[in-house]
């Protein structure tokens, strides 16, 4: 790279002229190195993934290194219409995307109940936050500890209420709703971190101003303040979003996908389908890749689009 | 400020306030105080169903027992293998790209960091197959190279669009005034700019740090054996040979969590400014 541009520098080319190339060369040398890994790891695979969503491939390779995949168009997408498992996991998609939205009353609340300055406050907002920094792996063994049936604390807590345990994470028409509910955990304390830096920047004179006008409590929330959280609402909201669709972790740890495969997530499923014990079926299994990113895009470009706005606006 | 400062309140406010804190916090961290506590328990108390009374004694050999008689301090090395060279690569490839995207208004500009931003974004699955397919072709399917490659490319996204950003808000006056100089295009990079990143790649190396020793995904898809499988994924298989010994589980899940916890503590204001990107204008 030093080298590089240093050359061109170097070049006995009359100094203006020399200087222009530079400055027109120089963005593509720093952005080559960082380009080429993206586009080799991240780009080139999407396209890869969407053209062998149109084949029957079992991953392997003939003796001589070629190919062993069948084109079979459109079949893998109709094969996921008629596929029971694929439905159960686009509607626990959908709860998913739908619950997670929690995240975000619960995390301001938590932030308005932590936004004060009394001793050891620092301390506190910490501590709160703590569930987001560890990983899903262990938050998802932590929640299974909670939830385990005889002596789990929640499995207590129902038999103490209703006088009959409930194991929420063998009974299929519950199980998704508790791994939901560890996902919350972490997801709580990262929006809860975004509105406690977005309250920080709330401006004080309009809050006074707002006071002196009798506004307090909810009016003031809404009205006065939540405007002004706009830029953290926007972040929470995707980050929660991505949050949801990539929701493999805490199902392949707490159930891996049971019981009878009630609890599967399109994340889950797409690994099952391709690398999982059912077998070997890499474009079923890209196909089901293929509608996750669908969905995801929707929000990719709203997201794109909001940043090009601003960005033009400057 | 919002809410009203509590010390404008009454005095049974305040008094409401610092009991409602500690509890609110204890019920927060439950499940995570339950573990914590349930890793120094004698396995013999979980067995006669002690689970939540007075412990026996204070079990430290049930980290001992992971300790020797499992690879978990194998795993914890191999995570370190991928994490720190995932932190170098991506905070020194995305300081470079951030540079050339923050600096020069070249025409293809915007478009090229849109697509790094939007491939943060895309679910892992549909890169999946193709990653590990050139893993495997390229012999590099369980190593820890194979995996911090990957990561390494992954995050150069979200690195850059954060390098971007906070090079953007730097005074451009001070690279003017160098090209007025005479100063070569990488001499203001290395000389000018770098200097002033500081805070930038802390924050950084905190957050990637953290994101890499988390992973568990990519760990399951690119890595198998003792040898090479970061502590998620060595988790996750132990936890299957220690069906129901939650005093060992528990015991894995602690040790697993420290080092980014460590780090979180250690580094935490450079951990919230990077996660709290863009939250205020």
């Amino acid at each position: 790279m030093a080298n590089a541009t240093d050359t061109v520098a170097a070049a006995p080319m009359p100094r203006a002229a020399s200087r222009w190339n530079q400055r027109k060369l120089a963005p593509w040398l720093f952005l080559a190195p960082g380009l080429f890994m993206f586009a080799v790891y991240v780009l080139w695979p999407i396209v890869q993934s969407i053209s062998l969503s149109f084949y029957d491939w079992n991953g392997l390779y003939n003796r001589d290194g070629e190919f062993t995949g069948r084109f079979i168009g459109l079949q893998n997408y109709r094969e996921l219409g008629t596929d029971p498992a694929f439905e159960v996991s686009l509607w626990n998609n959908l709860k998913w995307l739908v619950l997670y939205m929690l995240a975000l009353p619960i995390g301001l609340f938590l932030s308005i109940f932590l936004n004060q300055t009394v001793r050891g406050i620092r301390l506190y907002k910490s501590l709160f936050f703590f569930p987001f920094v560890i990983s899903q792996v262990v938050v998802g063994l932590i929640f299974a500890w909670f939830y385990a049936p005889n002596f789990g604390l929640f499995y207590l807590l129902t038999e103490w209420i209703t006088g009959d345990g409930t194991a929420i994470l063998a009974d299929p028409d519950l199980v998704t709703y508790g791994i939901i509910a560890a996902g919350l955990w972490p997801q709580i304390a990262y929006v809860m971190i975004l509105y406690l830096t977005g309250l920080n920047n709330v401006a004080p004179d309009q809050i006074e101003a707002a006071r002196l006008d009798g506004a307090k409590g909810w009016k003031m929330l809404w009205y006065v303040v939540l405007p002004q959280l706009r830029p953290a609402t926007f972040i929470a909201v995707i980050v929660t979003v991505i949050g949801a669709l990539r929701s493999f972790d805490l199902v392949s740890i707490m159930t891996s996908g049971g019981p009878f495969g009630s609890s599967r997530v399109l994340s889950f499923y797409m690994y099952e389908m391709a690398l999982g014990e059912i077998g070997l079926r890499m474009g079923y299994g890209a196909a089901i890749a293929v509608v996750l990113f669908a969905i995801m895009m929707i929000f990719i470009s709203g997201f794109i689009w909001k940043m090009w706005r601003d960005e033009t606006q400057r | 400020m919002f809410p009203r400062p509590i010390q404008q309140s009454s005095t049974g406010a305040q008094w409401l306030y610092s009991i409602a804190l500690p509890v609110a916090l204890l019920l927060w961290l439950f499940p995570l105080l339950g573990v914590a506590l349930t890793s120094l328990r004698p396995a013999s108390d979980l067995a006669q169903g002690n689970y939540f009374g007075m412990p026996s004694g204070i079990a430290w050999e049930n980290y001992i027992y992971i300790f020797t008689e499992t690879p978990i301090g194998q795993y914890m090395v191999n995570s370190l293998w991928v994490t720190i060279p995932t932190v170098i690569g991506a905070v020194s490839l995305s300081l470079m790209t951030g540079f050339a995207l923050a600096v020069y208004g070249f025409r293809a500009n915007i478009l090229v960091f849109f697509m790094f931003v939007a491939g943060n974004f895309v679910p892992f699955q549909i890169l999946m197959v193709p990653v590990r397919d050139m893993t495997l072709q390229l012999g590099m399917y369980d190593t820890w190279y194979g995996l911090a490659l990957f990561h390494i490319a992954f995050q150069t996204g979200f690195c850059t669009l954060f390098m971007r950003n906070f090079i953007k808000a730097l005074p451009f006056e001070l690279i003017e005034a160098a090209r007025v100089e005479g100063v070569t295009e990488w001499r203001i990079f290395w000389y000018i700019v770098l200097p002033l990143m500081r805070p930038a790649i802390a924050a950084l190396s905190v957050l990637v740090f953290t994101f890499i020793w988390n992973d568990f995904f990519w760990a399951t898809v690119l890595t198998q054996g003792v040898d090479s499988q970061p502590i998620t994924a060595g988790l996750s298989s132990l936890n299957g040979q220690w069906i129901a010994q939650w005093h060992l589980v528990s015991a894995g899940s602690i040790l697993a969590a420290l080092p980014p916890v460590a780090m979180f503590f250690l580094m935490q204001k450079h951990f919230i400014a990077g996660l709290t990107l863009g939250a205020v204008k």
